[in-house]
């Protein structure tokens, strides 16, 4: 025998709790007890799966995840084993294919994708699902991110054999208010079934029929119409599952994907959205394993209509004499008009309500203007909402905490506010970011019409807009970059994904040119070019913001805070681990 | 013993059959009550295997070398040691009376005319693997049986052999019944397990869900067949070594063979493993091919078995190690023989074809049971199935072209091996080997002088577009 290792890679890798894995041919030491899927794909050596889902149990019935294994040959009794040159044994091949998702590494084990038998099994399940399936990618909805058709030009066999008539299945069901079934795309990998039962809890989906007549379908009497329904869309790695919002509105491989996150609650799901020229088409969850795992609500999936609505505000608007109409303006002349007015007043006659719906950043340029006025009477509008137990908090705020700490409000004083309001103490309101008739804002519309002046930001029109003096467009949050805290104390990126709508300006750019226009001097505010130098400028300020930069918060996001609030979906995962 | 039993008349057993398990099937004056099985001796082996520990069971059951009756011939005292050691969820045991390969019909005897039999096996394997609660998955088919069954198992509780402290050894056990709701893949016994769960009998993935570690609720199952038990209760009356002497060396004790097709006496044959011949069962024992026929095609073991041709010349070891040309009739009837020759011998289902039988309709018969009975769970099999049937059945309409023949079988290799169970062998191995070893009557299938009867309306409006217009 030639010379061996002194320490075998054996003895090496179990001193770390790992494996050694020869992967087409290339050794690799993987934790014990990884999947060979898993273990395939972080070394780049891509396994296709349709039914294996991380997130989900394994199902192994797809059969696409077939690869050659290997084993060191079965020692004769009292035999010892021998080593190459390596400290490796040699790996006796089994002529029958394994499934990577269902079976784990093991120590000198060995795995091929690139063989015969591999390529074979691979082309061959692939014409099985082809063969009854309807073939319509041209009218697809899937198609350019669909499983099949990817796995099919990388392993199918480009001819067709099958020439017999196909399985008739239904087609177009309505399986929910946001979903809908085609039967015959499906390859019944049943992730969506495996979905409902174990993150959802709720057994509405199930496979009836036999053999090929087999079809995913809702047990009589229910209904696909859970809120987090539309994630089955998301995991169906083929058309059979399409989301009615999306469905037909325009081909995958037009849409630019922007990660981001979602703003309509406190858990901050991370999000893709997902835009072509200047128009939001849909939402998808970014899977971030501390926030959201791989799924997210359909309420907040669908909010994003507001984006490109017609109550979007594409220029300033003013009102020059009380009960004249607003007119359209320009940004120098509507902000020397707005400075014009805050000159005559008294800062006690002053009140400003910001918003916990604002970034970090915004937050902080709202401080400053704040401060550049003498505005004690500040706050923010509170908002909750029912949780559910799943990924949506108590807080609808997506930034309660970064308002918190940046403002040091949350939302306690606006009763003061409206008082001040309706008793005649406070002729100036500055509304940013927030629709003071909102019924968490509490103001009506004679409370806003009492008021001297009313000073209004908002992306959309709304009554509190219709009632003010003036009006400056700002953005929405597909429009801007930023940063915002969740409810768990976790500082997230905002991305900017399309540009700002007609003549709309970034918020934080906004209030910072109403602070140098007011005169302020200071330069950490007027002299900051971007939201990410905002940032850097709040890193120096702010103790739990210390040390960060756009950069190192990355996609995922850093835990800054230690709240005490834990998101349940996450909770449960962590404890299935 | 066996000389003061009476059978009826026409169910005689050959006097080269040796009757153990069968012994009381079709007998005279036997019913299915307790009081007869009692004073056949019945639960005396019980009585004897309460008395030994657990692991004197098994290790009694592993010396016998008892081999499942199921199909697999998984050695039965090997797969009760596969409960993890140091378990500590309880164990079950089931027993599958899912009976459902095509061509086996030997559990259906036994439930419907010798329950006890069975309950007394079952109970003996209980104790050997402490199990304290039984299964018996009976097939939606056996109506009467059910009810056979459901009043034996209430004599034996109130005998005091099922229920609470056995015959005063402190073993409890329950066994209830559970019928199944016809279907192919209850047999397997994954999908039997998730069956009883209420689950759709989809078969698991092993690793990790081997029954004897994960099984019927998470918990160590073993699952055996009616046959095996039975032989368990004649492991411990014989002993285990008296056991392992009689009958080939590798599959000993008695073994039922159905025997069905064209013989002159088809039926179910109780012999000494391997004490037959395929030729001397055929022949002898079920009286030779029908009338003016002979024999083309024999499957040895159940519908899944590949089919051998009867003037197949297959290659046999002398003694003396040299190399003998054989035929199938020369092939031992025991579980392994058969195997060396590319089929199995399985759960024992003989089914025998003359030259009558157009093989392609033979096949084409056999997909369309798999193609119904597939349960649809993996991608081979659930599409596979269905485009086999389509292809056979083209073929044998005459619609099929000679490269039809190479697909069938391209299609039963690509399912073959590929599968989440053992059904992706079962249904691909007919297709493989008929389309092998009867090549010809397919591609005879494929021309069209063949395919169009001649005065069929088919043919008549295949025949239009072979007319020139004016001709006509």
């Amino acid at each position: 025998m030639s010379t061996q290792p002194a320490i075998l890679p054996k003895d090496a890798a179990a001193a770390e709790g790992k494996v050694n894995v020869q992967i087409n041919g290339k050794w690799y030491r993987f934790p014990k007890g990884m999947r060979i899927a898993d273990a395939c794909n972080s070394v780049g050596v891509h396994v296709p799966c349709f039914c294996y889902h991380p997130k989900l149990s394994v199902a192994g019935s797809c059969r696409m995840c077939l690869v050659e294994q290997g084993m060191p040959p079965r020692l004769a009794p009292g035999a010892t084993p021998t080593y190459n040159e390596d400290g490796y044994q040699s790996i006796s091949w089994m002529p029958r294919a394994v499934i990577a998702c269902a079976n784990t590494v093991a120590e000198n084990m060995g795995i091929r994708t690139d063989g015969k038998l591999c390529a074979e099994a691979r082309r061959g399940v692939l014409e099985f699902l082809l063969s009854n399936h309807p073939l319509d990618c041209p009218i697809c909805d899937q198609a350019g991110e669909c499983k099949l058709q990817e796995y099919t030009a990388d392993y199918g066999s480009g001819t067709h054999r099958f020439t017999e008539a196909k399985t008739k299945k239904g087609k177009n069901i309505s399986i929910g208010p946001r979903v809908n079934l085609d039967q015959e795309r499906c390859v019944l990998c049943r992730r969506c079934v495996r979905f409902m039962k174990e993150i959802v809890g709720e057994e509405v989906l199930g496979v009836v029929g036999r053999g090929t007549h087999n079809a995913i379908a809702c047990y009589p009497g229910k209904a696909l119409d859970s809120n987090y329904s539309m994630n089955v869309v998301d995991i169906c790695p083929v058309g059979a599952m399409t989301s009615k919002d999306f469905r037909f509105k325009m081909r995958v491989w037009f849409l630019k994907s922007t990660p981001t996150i979602d703003v309509t609650n406190g858990t901050g799901t991370n999000i893709n959205l997902w835009t072509r020229e200047q128009q939001v088409y849909r939402i998808t969850p970014r899977q971030n394993d501390e926030v959201n795992s791989c799924w997210m609500p359909d309420d907040a999936r669908l909010a994003y209509k507001y984006i490109n609505a017609p109550e979007r505000l594409l220029t300033p608007l003013v009102r020059t004499d009380a009960g004249a109409p607003q007119r359209p303006s320009t940004w120098d002349a509507a902000i020397g008009l707005v400075v014009e007015q805050l000159h005559k007043c008294a800062p006690s006659e002053l009140a400003m309500i910001a918003s916990a719906r604002m970034t970090n950043e915004e937050l902080y340029m709202v401080r400053a203007l704040a401060k550049q006025l003498g505005i004690t009477k500040l706050d923010i509008v509170p908002r909750s909402c029912e949780p559910d137990n799943m990924l949506k908090s108590a807080d609808a705020n997506p930034n309660s905490v970064g308002a918190k700490l940046v403002l040091g409000k949350s939302g306690s004083g606006l009763a003061t506010i409206r008082r001040g309001v309706r008793n005649g103490s406070i002729r100036f309101l500055i509304a940013l970011g927030e629709d003071l008739t909102a019924p968490e804002a509490g103001f009506t519309k004679d409370d806003l019409a009492g008021l001297d002046y009313l000073l209004c930001v908002s992306h959309s029109a709304n009554d509190t807009t219709r009632a003010a003096d003036v009006v400056l467009p700002g953005v929405t949050f597909a429009e801007k970059y930023g940063t915002m805290i969740n409810v768990t104390g976790r500082i997230q990126r905002l991305n900017k994904a399309i540009e700002p709508l007609g003549e709309a300006r970034a918020d934080w750019g906004i209030y910072r040119s109403i602070s140098e226009a007011l005169g302020c001097d200071c330069v950490t505010v007027i002299a900051c070019p971007s939201p990410m130098m905002v940032l850097e400028q709040m890193a120096e300020e702010f103790e739990p913001m210390k040390g960060l930069s756009w950069g190192s918060i990355g996609n995922e996001g850093k835990a800054i805070i230690d709240t005490g609030v834990s998101i349940p979906l996450i909770e449960r995962e962590q404890a299935k681990k | 013993m066996s000389d003061d039993i009476k059978y009826l008349p026409g169910h005689e057993p050959h006097p080269r059959e040796t009757r153990r398990i069968f012994r009381n099937i079709y007998r005279v004056g036997y019913d299915t009550s307790i009081k007869c099985f009692i004073k056949d001796g019945g639960y005396e082996t019980l009585k004897k295997a309460l008395t030994m520990e657990p692991a004197e069971v098994i290790a009694e059951v592993k010396k016998s070398g008892l081999r499942g009756r199921g199909g697999a011939g998984f050695p039965t005292g090997v797969k009760w040691t596969f409960i993890p050691r140091g378990n500590t969820k309880p164990v079950y045991l089931v027993c599958n009376c899912d009976e459902s390969e095509p061509g086996t019909f030997k559990d259906r005897y036994i439930v419907h005319q010798d329950p006890h039999q069975l309950i007394e096996g079952m109970i003996i394997a209980c104790y050997a693997v402490q199990a304290h609660f039984a299964v018996i998955y009976m097939r939606e088919e056996f109506p009467e049986a059910a009810n056979i069954m459901k009043k034996a198992l209430a004599e034996a509780e109130k005998k005091g052999f099922l229920g609470k402290d056995i015959l005063g050894s402190g073993f409890d056990l329950k066994i209830i019944l559970h019928r199944g709701a016809g279907a192919y893949i209850c047999g397997e016994e994954t999908g039997l397990i998730n069956s009883i769960e209420g689950l759709r009998p989809y078969p698991r993935i092993k690793p990790p869900f081997f029954p004897a570690a994960i099984g019927l609720y998470g918990c160590p199952t073993i699952v055996n067949n009616v046959e095996s038990l039975c032989q368990v209760r004649q492991v411990l009356m014989r002993g285990g070594e008296a056991y392992a002497a009689e009958g080939a060396q590798r599959s000993p004790g008695t073994r039922i063979i159905g025997v069905s097709g064209d013989v002159k006496r088809p039926g179910v044959y109780e012999i000494i493993s391997g004490s037959l011949t395929y030729g001397e069962m055929l022949n002898e024992v079920c009286g030779g091919p029908r009338r003016g026929r002979t024999f083309k095609a024999i499957i040895p073991g159940g519908a899944s078995a590949k089919v051998m041709r009867c003037d197949e010349v297959l290659k046999g070891r002398n003694p003396d190690g040299s190399v003998r040309k054989m035929s199938i009739f020369d092939v031992p009837m025991d579980l392994d023989s058969i195997a060396q020759h590319g089929s199995m011998s399985g759960s024992g289902g003989v089914i025998v074809m003359d030259d009558s039988r157009s093989m392609p309709k033979v096949l084409n018969n056999l997909n369309r049971f798999f193609a119904w009975e597939s349960c649809g769970q993996c991608s081979p099999c659930r599409e596979g199935n269905p485009w086999m049937l389509k292809l056979s059945t083209r073929i044998c309409e005459g619609k099929g072209s000679p490269e039809d023949v190479d697909l069938l079988k391209s299609v039963a290799d690509n399912i073959c091996g590929r599968t989440v169970c053992a059904f992706g062998e079962a249904c691909s191995w007919p297709t493989q080997a008929f389309t092998t070893k009867f090549r010809e009557e397919f591609l005879a299938l494929t021309k069209p002088i063949n395919a169009l009867k001649p005065h069929s309306a088919e043919a008549a409006e295949a025949r239009k577009f072979l007319t020139r217009d004016d001709e006509a």
